[in-house]
């Protein structure tokens, strides 16, 4: 008894101490970002937290237009969530419950589209932002990512399970055409995927920043991100003022994780694995 | 199968609803994803700075490719990255998973803490390893000292340049793994560990002998997902590594000792406008990651099957 006792200590003591890695940053980003650089600069470093926080965050607002960033962050990541969860559930209902002629040749195209890095898509996409005019512009980056391969792949796994034929004939029998069973039959069935799918989204487009850095070439409209690395770029070596500005980045998403997050890493680990 | 009559009849008619909800993705696919793919391989065979006139070179790009040392460097340093951020994430991942799973409480607080990272921006987590790093005033020397260790020039040395790479990736990614290890971990049938149990095995065994091979196809998932990943990796050594040089600001920081092979990329396309040569670059990058996969596949699964 005594030493299942010692064996359940020590392997919570060793699971903490990967609690405490995991953590950590972000305990001595808030030391940095509430002391002077100064203070930091010492040896042996200082471990607690300071009172120069809204000092800190002063500079950041000196520097860069925090606030502006800020909201084409938001505006970026609220489009692009809002597209994604209606293209992608309507694209997913339509390839779980419907037969038409080319569904299966569509959806592979689909899942073969999951494999193109990137990267390969970069200078031609830039290319074609400049020509529409959207370079530097907020449609750059909400437009081409209004709909993606993943989002459909998963809905549609979902849905599949989520929504009950039975449902779907008997509104057909009633007369409903497509969109209204999409609308009353499969969306009130689909929240907690929708629910997924939403902060999956919203994370991706918050703390996207290869793009942005290609397409964002008005120094004065540009996301969260994008500004951060360009103020680390000038000061990288005033810490407590990156530091605060790494945290106001941040910490937002965090909250808003550790509160949803029980279902959500379900979901993505459901997500993973069948991919 | 009676109620499928009706649909079987009414959908003969026409099917323009279905097409018109799946064509979002598909134009828009077409327009920022097909046309730009095929676009950049027809510009890895040209010349063309974005506004002048574009001109044929044929194999020319790859031809420099093949001599340039640079990229043969950024593919180096690539893998060097790789392989520091892998092996222990993918290693500590699969421990702690065992620890969860034998371990009954706390269990949902544990898997919030070990997945926090993942989502935190990588912007933000690479200037703050930047600054942990720091060879005056990091924490990581400040810990050397203290312990009478010598300090180490992390973001100037070359092979500490990568482990602070790696160290960015590792500290991102180990959670997430542990968490689909032990989703793995937990559709093992109990009743093979309990054979084993009356076998005289140890849990050390266990792990080795049940846990790992029954995960398998789940560790070469997450091995093919590190690799495709890893090789791509950009905004850790771009973020890291932009600061110090102001004059060349995209490569890969002193004596180019974290510079990988899109960083690489950004630099000719984007810094230096060489559209053909960028474009030549990451379809490069994109044949070293198919090869590679494929590679670590018949690895994983050969050994497993031993």
């Amino acid at each position: 008894m005594r030493t299942n006792l010692l064996r359940r200590l020590t392997l919570h003591l060793i699971l903490l101490l990967g609690v405490v890695f995991s953590i950590f940053p972000f305990y001595w980003m808030i030391v940095m970002a509430t002391n002077t650089t100064s203070d930091i600069y010492r040896y042996p470093p200082k471990l607690t937290f300071g009172s120069e926080l809204l000092t800190n965050i002063a500079h950041v607002f000196e520097k860069i237009p925090f606030f502006a960033a800020m909201a084409n962050t938001a505006v970026v990541a609220v489009a692009t969530t809002a597209l994604v969860l209606f293209f992608d559930s309507l694209a997913a209902f339509s390839f779980a419950k419907f037969d038409f002629p080319g569904r299966r040749v569509l959806f592979g195209l689909l899942l073969g589209m999951f494999m193109l890095p990137a990267q390969l898509a970069l200078i031609p996409q830039f290319v074609v932002m400049v020509k529409l005019g959207w370079a530097g512009q907020l449609q750059a980056l909400i437009v081409p990512a209004a709909a993606n391969a993943f989002g459909i792949f998963w809905m549609r796994q979902y849905i599949s399970r989520a929504v009950p034929d039975e449902l779907l004939d008997a509104a057909r029998l009633d007369g409903c055409g497509f969109l209204r069973q999409y609308w009353y039959v499969a969306l009130p069935a689909i929240r907690p995927g929708l629910a997924f799918l939403g902060i999956y989204t919203f994370i991706a487009a918050w703390n996207d920043y290869v793009w942005p850095l290609i397409v964002l070439v008005d120094p004065d409209r540009l996301t969260l991100q994008v500004a951060l690395s360009q103020l680390n770029r000038s000061y990288g070596q005033d810490y407590s003022m990156i530091m605060s500005g790494a945290l106001l980045a941040v910490a937002p998403l965090v909250v808003v994780f550790v509160l949803f997050a029980r279902g959500f890493i379900a979901d993505a680990v459901k997500g993973a694995i069948r991919g | 199968m009676s109620a499928a009559a009706p649909r079987t009849r009414r959908s003969k008619r026409s099917y323009w609803p279905q097409y018109l909800a799946i064509s979002p993705f598909f134009v828009i696919f077409a327009a920022f994803g097909l046309f730009p793919v095929l676009f950049s391989l027809y510009l890895a065979f040209h010349r063309w700075n974005g506004l002048g006139e574009m001109e044929f070179v044929g194999l020319d790009q790859f031809r420099f490719l093949v001599e340039d040392s640079t990229f043969w460097l950024a593919l180096r340093n690539t893998f060097a990255i790789w392989f520091l951020s892998t092996v222990p994430t993918l290693c500590f991942a699969l421990v702690i998973a065992a620890m969860l799973n034998s371990a009954v409480r706390f269990t949902s607080v544990y898997r919030v803490a070990y997945f926090v990272p993942n989502i935190t921006s990588l912007v933000a987590v690479a200037i703050f390893f930047g600054a942990v790093f720091s060879t005056n005033f990091g924490l990581v020397n400040a810990f050397l000292q203290t312990a009478g260790l010598p300090v180490v020039e992390w973001l100037t040395d070359p092979f500490g340049m990568k482990i602070a790479v790696a160290s960015v990736m590792t500290w991102q990614w180990t959670g997430y793994n542990a968490i689909i290890y032990l989703a793995g971990m937990q559709a093992i049938p109990s009743d093979l560990y309990e054979a084993a149990k009356v076998d005289g095995a140890g849990p050390v065994q266990a792990f080795f002998r049940i846990t790992v091979p029954m995960l398998r196809p789940i560790i070469l998932f997450t091995v093919i997902v590190s690799t495709v990943n890893g090789l791509q990796s950009f905004t850790e050594s771009q973020v890291l590594f932009g600061s110090n040089t102001t004059l060349n600001p995209n490569t890969g920081g002193p004596g180019q000792g974290a510079l990988t092979m899109v960083l690489y990329f950004y630099h000719q396309a984007f810094d230096n406008r060489d559209f053909g040569y960028g474009a030549a670059i990451s379809w490069a990058v994109f044949l070293v990651i198919v090869l590679f996969a494929v590679i670590n596949w018949r690895l994983v699964q050969r050994r497993a099957s031993e």
